[in-house]
């Protein structure tokens, strides 16, 4: 166990969460006990109320377990402080939404250097323009760091939020729905990122209710009334690679078809 | 702890929405403007009060002559002639912080010089009255103390009097026709312009009072009042208590009978001078302070609108790594800034208007660094006072319901 903790990055032990509503204890997570090695993509899934949600809450840190333990990256993290959480995502954890949560009106190259305004390193602007401008390149969009989000496509928005998300070399890419509000193309294109900086050694957890997005993942667990009921390696894995291929080769059918008419 | 960046973030937030930025800030700027314009107009009225209250001479003493009862109706003061050539005397002669002396005698006469005349006021002085009210003369020299005992045909008048019977031409030495008795001009005086009742100080002449009693008056031995000086500011309070003794003896009013007379030291009608323009500037600055406090007040309700708006933000920024502390900075800066900014804007629009004023209304205006400092401090207080509490609405959000807030 001591010698494979190294290569652990999330390990749960018995996590529960009740919530207290009224007189009534709901209880959305009921016992799980997870470890997720470092350089795995995790498909977390399960219909609304299986408590995947609240998993996740507890995964980034944003919630603290009711009874159990969270080790992040070899760190108990299920007893932290509000401000102690806070350091904790920021330094080693990267959210992606669906809906972006990119700050309107600001431009792409700000929005990303929003998590390092709150990190304990000071950095003059050039020092953050320049990271910010690094990251952008990396995730495709490179001279597109001074539009603003509603200059920007849904694909896009959701680049600058991977941006954001990548800018403090995280431990963990955690992703709530990052394809909901976004077509099937550009969907292929996220899962495109995601699988590439996987590739690269990133753990990547994401929520979905999308069976084919889950495909793209290398493991899928699958909650119900608060516990898993599946955990398992995805046998027929999709590589976002050769979709976007098909799917390049699908338009010019259908424009030809139109021309033969 | 982070205050560099944060600032650089509040200032990013503020520039994101410019428009409500300067409409919040705009409130700051009327009110601090208002407060700087009011204090100044009311400090600039109170100044020209008192520089009039100085024009009537320093360390100044006034006893008028008292009323009296005559068949139940009471008449007003200077009416009953109380005071008596003897009375002066008496307080020249007996009370020693006494250095100048002037008894005063009233008239209304049409004066005549050539083919102009002109309906003015007669005074009747002693030669200590220049001295004492420290008014000079433009030209010539005033009366003497040998005209007074002599009762001489010889006045000195003021620059509208010579203005109005003698245009342009020299006074001096010319005479002037009061009730067809020929009177010698000696001098004229400097003007003075308008006093507190807004009338001309300049429509005058001024002659010997005992001249004045025997040859515009028609005899009579009683004065309407008597002028005196004291050495020093000092000397006043003390100075008015020997004299009304002085004059409760002469007169034999008995212990508990009201005095006869009225004295009245330059201190006294200053500070009711000075009070109605200080009633004036504190309405004035009240006024202003409440627009100041609805200008917080339009923080406090853009602030608590921007947080409700940007919930999705802050729960944005938690996920990223803020602390509630840094959440709660943030606000209180962006709070701060627009109302700092809009105060050092407000004092230049206060300034610019206080002087706008004085220069349209010719009004005097007087800019007093104390209003400037004093609105600045409050202008930050504000800013601090009424951004506190959406700041700290926005600090206390729960990340999590602040991310699905829609």
């Amino acid at each position: 166990m001591a010698d494979s903790s190294a290569c652990v990055a999330i390990r749960l032990e018995e996590v529960e969460k009740t919530y207290r509503t009224g007189e009534v204890n709901v209880h959305a997570v009921r016992g799980v006990s997870l470890e997720i090695a470092r350089g795995e993509f995790v498909a977390l899934m399960g219909s609304s109320g299986s408590g995947k949600s609240t998993l996740m809450n507890i995964l980034g840190c944003l919630d603290r377990p009711t009874s159990g333990r969270y080790f992040l990256d070899g760190e108990d993290v299920s007893s932290l402080s509000r401000d102690e959480l806070a350091d904790i995502r920021n330094r080693k954890l990267g959210f992606v939404f669906q809906n972006f949560n990119l700050l309107a009106r600001t431009s792409a190259l700000e929005n990303v250097e929003l998590p390092l305004l709150y990190g304990v390193e000071r950095l003059s602007n050039a020092q953050l323009h320049d990271k910010a401008e690094r990251v952008l390149e990396a995730v495709g969009l490179q001279g597109r760091g001074d539009h603003h989000p509603s200059q920007l496509s849904g694909g896009q928005q959701q680049r600058v939020a991977i941006a954001r998300a990548l800018i403090n070399d995280p431990e963990v890419l955690l992703a709530d729905e990052p394809t909901g509000n976004l077509d099937s193309r550009t969907s292929v294109e996220v899962m495109g990122i995601f699988q590439d900086l996987n590739e690269k050694g990133m753990t990547v957890i994401m929520v979905t209710h999308e069976l084919d997005i889950s495909c793209y993942a290398r493991r899928n667990v699958v909650m119900r009334d608060g516990r898993i009921v599946s955990d398992r390696a995805v046998t027929r894995r999709l590589d976002a690679a050769l979709e976007l291929e098909k799917l390049n080769e699908l338009p010019q059918e259908v424009i030809g078809s139109t021309v033969q008419i | 702890m982070r205050v560099g960046s944060t600032s650089k973030i509040a200032l990013r937030a503020l520039r994101r929405n410019k428009l409500r930025s300067a409409l919040t800030a705009l409130g700051i700027i009327i009110g601090v403007g208002a407060v700087i314009a009011m204090v100044s107009i009311g400090n600039g009225a109170k100044a020209q009060v008192e520089a009039q209250i100085a024009g009537l001479g320093e360390n100044v003493i006034l006893i008028f002559s008292g009323s009296t009862t005559s068949s139940g109706i009471r008449t007003g003061w200077g009416s009953a002639g109380t005071l008596k050539i003897e009375d002066a005397e008496a307080i020249r002669r007996e009370i020693p912080a006494v250095t100048l002396v002037s008894e005063e005698v009233v008239s209304n006469a049409q004066v005549a010089a050539g083919n102009q005349n002109w309906f003015t006021r007669i005074y009747g002085e002693s030669a200590d009255y220049f001295d004492l009210r420290q008014w000079a003369l433009a030209d010539g020299a005033p009366f003497t103390n040998q005209d007074v005992r002599s009762a001489n045909k010889v006045c000195v008048i003021g620059r509208t009097t010579a203005t109005q019977i003698f245009g342009s031409e020299d006074v001096v030495g010319q005479v002037l026709r009061i009730k067809n008795v020929p009177f010698q001009i000696t001098g004229v005086l400097t003007p003075k312009g308008l006093s507190t009742q807004g009338t001309d100080q300049d429509d005058i002449v001024i002659m010997p009072y005992t001249s004045a009693m025997k040859r515009v008056l028609g005899g009579g031995t009683t004065l309407r009042n008597i002028n005196a000086q004291v050495a020093s500011p000092h000397d006043l309070a003390p100075a008015q208590q020997q004299i009304i003794e002085l004059l409760r003896q002469r007169h034999n009013i008995r212990a508990g009978r009201d005095d006869d007379f009225t004295v009245r030291t330059q201190e006294e009608i200053a500070a009711a001078a000075t009070a109605t323009t200080d009633v004036m500037t504190g309405l004035l600055a009240a006024i202003a302070f409440v627009s100041l406090v609805v200008g917080g007040i339009g923080i406090m309700n853009i602030m608590l609108v921007s947080v409700t708006e940007r919930t999705r933000e802050i729960g944005t920024r938690m996920a990223v790594g803020a602390h509630s502390r840094d959440i709660l900075t943030q606000f209180l800066i962006e709070a701060m800034l627009l109302s700092v900014v809009g105060g050092i804007i407000g004092i230049l629009a206060g300034i610019a208007a206080a002087k706008t004023i004085a220069v349209v209304k010719n009004w005097p205006a007087l800019i007093s660094p104390a209003s400037i400092i004093l609105a600045f401090f409050i202008s930050s207080m504000v800013g601090v006072f009424f951004g506190f509490y959406p700041a700290r609405k926005a600090a206390q959000l729960d990340p999590i319901e602040a991310l699905r807030y829609e």
